[in-house]
């Protein structure tokens, strides 16, 4: 599949495929979020911990863990962490960090056993919205989406600070682009905008809005947020106050004219 | 005094006389105010009563305004201590006085009794007052708790006034009951219902008012033939009576209209000859002159006689009268210049429509933008207050978003909503020592949302954004506004004397302080306040001499600025006065002990801003203009101890000079707004009464003699009416009042919004303290001396912008580049010694700082080359070239002065605490060193001619995912990857890591990894199946990794332990396969070499040929 620059044909011919994605894997962590805390209990990470040895010591080619997961209903990338945590904790004899773990799910290659290594890769590869693969993809797709608008705001002669420009000068909380003069979208002035390569369903949404766009509505003043795989309409009710939702690059775009007049 | 007033009334003294006696001393004995010798010691004392006494005599037939009150020293009886002399009377006086003196200082504000009597309490200090006038005494000291001692002895004049107004015959004048009949609209027949205190729809609940026009029952009742009447309703029974006397009042109209109604005129006619002769003093000896005004047009504007038909006649010579007097009061020249706004006014309630635009939309909150210069990390003494603050922050805004939507909602409580919020957010803020940028925070966002004239309420902006502007285009926006006023603006009339209030989102501020109840916010509020009043109360506003013809436009931009000062300045002032006042707060007056003791505490103390000072300077430097206003507003909520201290006392004092006293230089319209802001001060519950009248304040020696400052503003013209309106919202009520009679119904309200522009502050002068400069200096200051203003302040601004933007391009050039330099040193050493990183940033630092130096010459060299240029720019196009170049040559060295000043004091501490930001950054993120992630992005770009077509980074990773997830199986029965579909993939993945536009550095990575497992998987698989073709796909992965990738493939991963146990769990005894691979681990080897060179930081990586055969060892070894 080719892209052109402007990300016209990519939306349209991927949109809903994408969409439908986005929403599965949102409504599958919702899942998994509500099942967390029964998997995460001393006995079953105990429990799944001899399943797992005792799997491998009949057959350590088996995928052992990732059936473990399947059958208990949890994410195979999630099982791997608790495996791998309880099976590091019995040879430290200590709680290992988390970022060591981190470390070791992301390159199983550091993991001291070779067997468990492999159990745990082949989680980490199996598992469809969890682990540091999923979660690459999902920051390459953001990145993407990100290097997209930019684009389209190059080509509409808007100037903006990205978001590690912002970041260097010690911002507390950065926006995608925060507009260097701000522009008015389907009548609201917009002063950054946000990119979010995902679906905008209601929980993802609050959570955004709690932790992103109140924030720099606080800071920057009214702004934009683009969700490339569209969201619930209904979501869109804070225009008024100063918080746009779109599902593409906005086409009604009015800026100051000022210097223009001048000319 | 009531003998005066008597001597007036009968025409044996001329009011020019009387005027004249009470312009001049004591001493003054005129021939033809013989009559009055003997009461000149009456003088001072005969304004207050005159005043009370033209309340009651009108209060019958004022139907068409609230009441207005007469804050004289009368029946709270606080009059002077030290003359103790009578200020109080009323035309009842002539005729009877009270048994009973109703203990209430402002009825309204008793509120208790069951009609809610109006709070005159006129009656009570009748007989007294009159029985000292009998006796030519005035000078009892009856004082007791604060309260004077009521009369005894109830007398009965034995004098009638020459109008023949009997107002105990209660067939002329019938009682008349309490709260009814009021209504807005001005009616057009006969209502002779007096105006009374309750008024539910039309007054503000809370509105103080000393002595309201309005009739109390008891001053009705109050003839001697009526005693046992009134003994009647002191019984409590009022209700009973007036109901029956409103009957009566009926049955007597029907009968007595013509009489009634010739008499009102009289009445009328003798009202306003009278405030013809208060406004003609030059001294105001009235302390609410508005108050006064108000009530004229009241009755000017009261149409007592108008509707019934046989009454045309006397209509016609009340209009007459009234033509007459508004003549009267624009020939007289005190007057002169309200007239005419009174006449636009009236035009304006016509023409409504040739109104201006006022600028007034509804406008979200908005907030407060983040800087970095206060806001940054580097402004918290350590990243938990930072990010504590962080969050603070935005709980703030979640806080007034809470507040916006719901405050207006019944049953919505802020205490009970919010309260727990608040405190928790203090206790963080507590924690952290925050406190300082959190006041910092409240106050901008404060100023932000309440900068407009109407107290920033929800819906009301001050200016259109620009953008609206344009799409709405101005005519359609106008009218849109036009429209939304008449809906929002409240029409009643509220009554000339508001209390104090926190309108709008003011009150949201307000309940914030009153919930966090936080000492140490509060603290940290008034501190930042206190500065920030400082800051704009000292601003230099105006540049005096207009002399190039620029008048106009600088004219307009000082009006401009001095508004927006002035607004911010009151909003600033009330908010320090609430929190000053706020621990001394109470509900009622306390009692004269409770005052002697607190006031003996707190004289000791002294206060935070020192408000007397900065009065007595504006005084002196003629700048109350700026000064009063705010300072009214600071006093306006101090509570009922605070005006006895010595030191309020003393402020007191000297506001109270500036409303007798004549200020001949000040403008008229800033004069007009001192004296209505003065005058509604003098009017608050907490300001006590008789500090008006106690002339003796003259003598309080608070006097300042005053010197021609070049700061003055006085004199400027600087307020005007909009100005006037926003400040004083209560001076509409006059409009109002004269709209509803003009039309009726229906006037266009509150329609002046000013539109405000943020002003900048002004530059710092140069400093001047090198002797050896100070010739240099001289020069400087005559050669400015000669040129317009202008260019002074042109050259000011341009060496102010350009050494400020001359650090900042040292910051983005110089300074960043040592910090990159200073990234890579740290870079290098901080894998060498994990252990001291302080030193390490000590010594990197310390490095850097000798280039540092090199900012002093760079930062010159920026000067030298932006002044010249600015100033060229922004002076005349016809300014001779030696101006020219002086002027260039003064802005590049003060800007020079300013920038290198700031440059060779700071460099060190920048560079430190930029390359200490930037290793902390670069610590954060462990295993992605940024500097070497920018290069090999930098090193790479796309081919030439690059259509960025290649697909998304996201999609290769997916699909290698996908490959992955068959290849590390589990596999579906028959489950395979199909070779030409994977020599594929891996050609779109060349073409993805060739175009550099998409790709960030984990997707690279990522790839990377993916790429090398898949490379480990399709080894294994060539060991199984032996095939060529997968040993191709492993050639071509090879050359991927070789000539595509920008970020190092980690290789040596291929031999991982845990693909070594893959291996040998997949294959065992099939090793003698792995000699196949010969050729492909030699071209591997080499790649890794690459790869570890390339990669100029050295990492503890095992050397991969050693690496390859260990690995290929283990395996040897395992199987």
């Amino acid at each position: 599949m080719h892209v052109n620059p402007a990300g016209l044909q990519f939306s349209i011919h991927s949109q809903s495929q994408s969409t439908l994605l986005s929403i599965f894997s949102q409504e599958y962590q919702k899942q998994i979020k509500r099942t967390h805390a029964k998997h995460h209990t001393a006995e079953a990470a105990e429990t799944y911990y001899q399943r797992y040895l005792n799997g491998v010591m009949k057959n350590a080619a088996a995928p052992v863990l990732l059936e473990l997961a399947n059958e208990v209903d949890f994410a195979p990338s999630l099982m791997a962490r608790i495996v791998l945590e309880r099976f590091l904790q019995e040879r430290e004899q200590a709680i290992p960090s988390k970022t060591l773990i981190n470390s070791m799910l992301r390159d199983p290659s550091q993991i001291p056993d070779g067997v468990l290594a492999n159990q745990v890769y082949q989680c980490t590869v199996n598992d469809c919205c969890y682990g540091p693969l999923v979660d690459c993809i999902k920051h390459a797709i953001g990145h993407e989406h990100e290097v997209l608008l930019r684009e389209m705001l190059l080509e509409k002669n808007l100037s903006f600070i990205a978001e590690d420009q912002l970041r260097a000068k010690g911002y507390d909380k950065t926006p995608d682009f925060i507009l260097e003069v701000p522009v008015a979208v389907e009548g609201h002035i917009i002063h950054w905008i946000e990119s979010k390569a995902s679906f905008g369903d209601e929980s993802s949404h609050q959570a955004y809005l709690q932790d992103q766009f109140w924030s720099y509505w606080n800071r920057f003043g009214p702004g934009l947020v683009i969700y490339w795989y569209g969201f619930i309409e209904e979501l869109d009710c804070h225009r008024e106050r100063g918080i746009l939702l779109k599902d593409c690059f906005p086409t009604d775009i009015v800026t100051l004219r000022h210097s223009m007049a001048q000319r | 005094m009531a003998a005066v007033l008597e001597l007036l009334l009968r025409e044996e003294v001329a009011v020019g006389a009387v005027l004249r006696w009470l312009r001049q001393g004591p001493g003054h004995r005129p021939a033809e105010v013989t009559g009055l010798v003997s009461l000149s010691l009456l003088q001072k004392d005969f304004v207050p009563f005159l005043l009370n006494f033209l309340r009651e005599q009108t209060s019958q037939i004022l139907t068409n305004g609230p009441s207005t009150p007469a804050k004289t020293p009368n029946s709270k009886a606080h009059g002077s201590q030290r003359t103790g002399s009578e200020r109080r009377a009323s035309l009842g006086s002539f005729l009877t006085a009270t048994p009973e003196a109703l203990p209430a200082r402002r009825g309204r504000r008793k509120g208790g009794s069951a009609v809610s009597t109006s709070g005159r309490q006129v009656p009570r200090d009748l007989g007294r007052s009159l029985a000292e006038e009998e006796d030519g005494k005035n000078d009892s000291p009856s004082w007791s708790g604060g309260r004077r001692k009521r009369s005894e002895v109830p007398l009965v004049s034995a004098r009638s006034p020459p109008s023949q107004l009997n107002l105990n015959n209660l067939e002329e004048f019938p009682p008349m009951g309490a709260a009814s009949g009021w209504t807005n609209k001005p009616s057009r027949r006969i209502n002779p219902t007096p105006v009374s205190a309750e008024r539910p729809l039309s007054k503000p609940k809370t509105c103080f008012t000393s002595t309201p026009v309005s009739q109390s029952p008891a001053a009705r009742f109050s003839s001697g033939s009526n005693l046992e009447a009134f003994s009647t309703v002191q019984e409590g029974n009022l209700t009973s009576v007036i109901s029956s006397s409103l009957q009566e009042e009926r049955e007597m109209l029907k009968k007595e209209r013509y009489g009634l109604s010739m008499m009102v005129i009289g009445l009328l006619i003798l009202n306003i000859h009278l405030y013809y002769l208060i406004f003609s003093l030059p001294e105001n000896l009235v302390p609410n002159i508005f108050l006064e005004l108000f009530f004229v047009l009241q009755l000017l504007t009261s149409k007592g006689t108008s509707t019934a038909e046989e009454e045309e006649e006397s209509d016609l010579e009340v209009n007459e009268r009234k033509k007459g007097t508004l003549k009267f009061l624009a020939e007289n020249e005190r007057i002169a210049s309200f007239s005419p706004t009174l006449h636009e006014r009236l035009r304006q309630a016509y023409e409504s429509s040739t109104a201006k635009v006022s600028l007034l939309l509804p406008c979200s909150v908005q907030s407060v933008s983040f800087q970095p210069e206060t806001d940054n990390r580097s402004n918290f003494p350590s990243d938990r207050a930072f990010h504590i603050f962080k969050k603070q922050r935005d709980i703030f805004y979640e806080l007034l978003r809470e507040w916006e939507d719901n405050h207006e909602k019944t049953g919505w409580d802020f205490e009970r909503v919010l309260g727990n919020k608040i405190r928790a957010m203090m206790a963080h803020l507590s924690a952290t020592c925050n406190h300082s940028h959190f006041a910092r925070l409240f106050q901008k966002q404060l100023i932000q949302m309440c900068k407009g004239p109407v107290g920033g309420g929800a819906s009301w902006g001050d200016t259109p954004d620009q953008d609206v502007l344009n799409m709405l285009g101005p005519d359609n926006l106008s009218r849109l506004k036009r429209l939304q006023e008449r809906f929002v603006v409240p029409q009643s009339i509220r009554g000339p004397c508001p209390p104090p209030s926190f309108p709008g989102c003011q009150q949201f501020f307000r309940d914030f302080i009153l919930s966090a109840g936080s000492y140490q916010f509060n603290q940290h509020l008034v501190d930042s306040l206190c500065l920030k009043i400082l800051e704009l109360d000292g601003l230099t506003l105006v540049e005096h001499e207009h002399s190039d013809g620029e008048a106009d436009m600088d004219e307009q931009d000082e009006k401009k600025r001095f508004t927006v000062v002035l607004l911010s300045l009151r909003l600033l002032a009330k908010f320090l006065g609430f929190l000053v006042f706020l621990p001394y707060r109470t509900v009622e007056q306390p009692t004269r002990d409770l005052q002697d003791s607190a006031v003996a505490l707190r004289n000791q103390t002294l206060p935070v801003l020192d408000v007397l000072k900065l009065l007595r300077q504006s005084i002196r430097d003629h700048r109350s203009i700026l000064t009063v206003p705010w300072i009214v507003e600071f006093l306006s909520l101090a509570d009922h101890i605070a005006p006895f201290l010595d030191y309020y006392r003393k402020v007191f004092c000297l506001l109270l000079l500036m409303v007798l006293s004549e200020d001949k230089e000040m403008s008229f319209l800033n004069k007009l707004l001192i004296l209505a802001v003065l005058g509604w001060l003098f009017q608050v519950p907490s300001v006590p009464e008789e500090l008006f009248f106690a002339t003796d304040v003259r003598q309080e020696g608070v006097m300042v003699d005053t010197v021609t400052s070049a700061q003055a503003l006085d004199s400027v013209p600087l307020v005007d009416q909009q100005l006037l309106y926003t400040c004083c919202p209560y001076l509409g009520e006059l409009r109002k009042l004269l709209a509803s009679f003009v039309a009726g119904s229906g006037a266009k309200n509150g329609g002046f919004i000013r539109k405000i522009t943020p002003t900048a502050a002004e530059s710092l002068a140069p400093k001047t303290s090198v002797t050896q400069r100070k010739l240099q200096v001289e020069l400087e200051q005559a050669f400015f001396h000669n040129q317009p203003p202008s260019l002074r302040r042109t050259v000011e601004f341009v060496a102010e912008r350009v050494g400020s933007n001359c650090v900042k391009h040292i910051k983005a050039t110089l300074v960043a580049e040592l910090v990159q330099r200073a990234e890579v040193m740290l870079q290098d050493k901080v894998k060498e010694e994990d252990a001291n990183h302080d030193k390490l940033l000590e010594e990197v630092c310390a490095h850097l700082y000798e280039e540092g130096a090199q900012a002093l010459i760079k930062g010159r060299e920026f000067c030298k080359k932006k002044g010249p240029e600015a100033v060229r720019v922004l002076l005349p196009e016809e300014t001779s070239a030696a101006v020219l170049n002086s002027a260039e040559d003064i802005a590049v060295e003060l800007a020079t002065e300013k920038a290198c000043g700031w440059l060779s004091a700071n460099i060190a501490a920048l560079i430190k605490r930029e390359v200490k930001a930037t290793f902390n950054r670069m610590l954060k993120v462990p295993g992605l060193p940024l500097p070497s992630e920018d290069a090999l992005e930098l090193r790479r770009d796309c081919p030439p001619g690059c259509q960025h077509r290649a697909p998304f980074p996201s999609q290769i990773i997916n699909e290698i995912k996908d490959v992955l997830c068959v290849a590390v199986g589990p596999r579906d029965e028959g489950e395979v990857i199909d070779h030409d579909w994977l020599e594929c993939l891996l050609g779109r993945l060349s073409q993805t890591l060739r175009c550099r536009k998409f790709m960030c550095p984990t997707s690279e990575q990522q790839l990377a990894k993916c790429t090398v497992e898949l490379a480990s998987l399709l080894g294994e698989s060539v060991m199984i199946i032996k095939s060529n073709p997968t040993y191709g796909l492993l050639k071509l992965l090879l050359s991927v990794w070789k000539e595509d990738f920008g970020a190092p493939v980690p290789v040596q991963l291929m031999f991982s332990r845990k693909n070594i146990a893959s291996l040998t769990l997949a294959n065992k005894g099939s090793l003698v396969c792995i000699h196949l691979l010969q050729d492909f681990l030699k071209e591997l080897e080499m790649l890794s070499r690459v790869f570890t060179s390339e990669h100029r930081i050295e990492e503890p990586r095992t050397n991969p040929r050693e690496l390859t055969r260990q690995s290929l060892g283990t395996v040897t070894a395992q199987s």
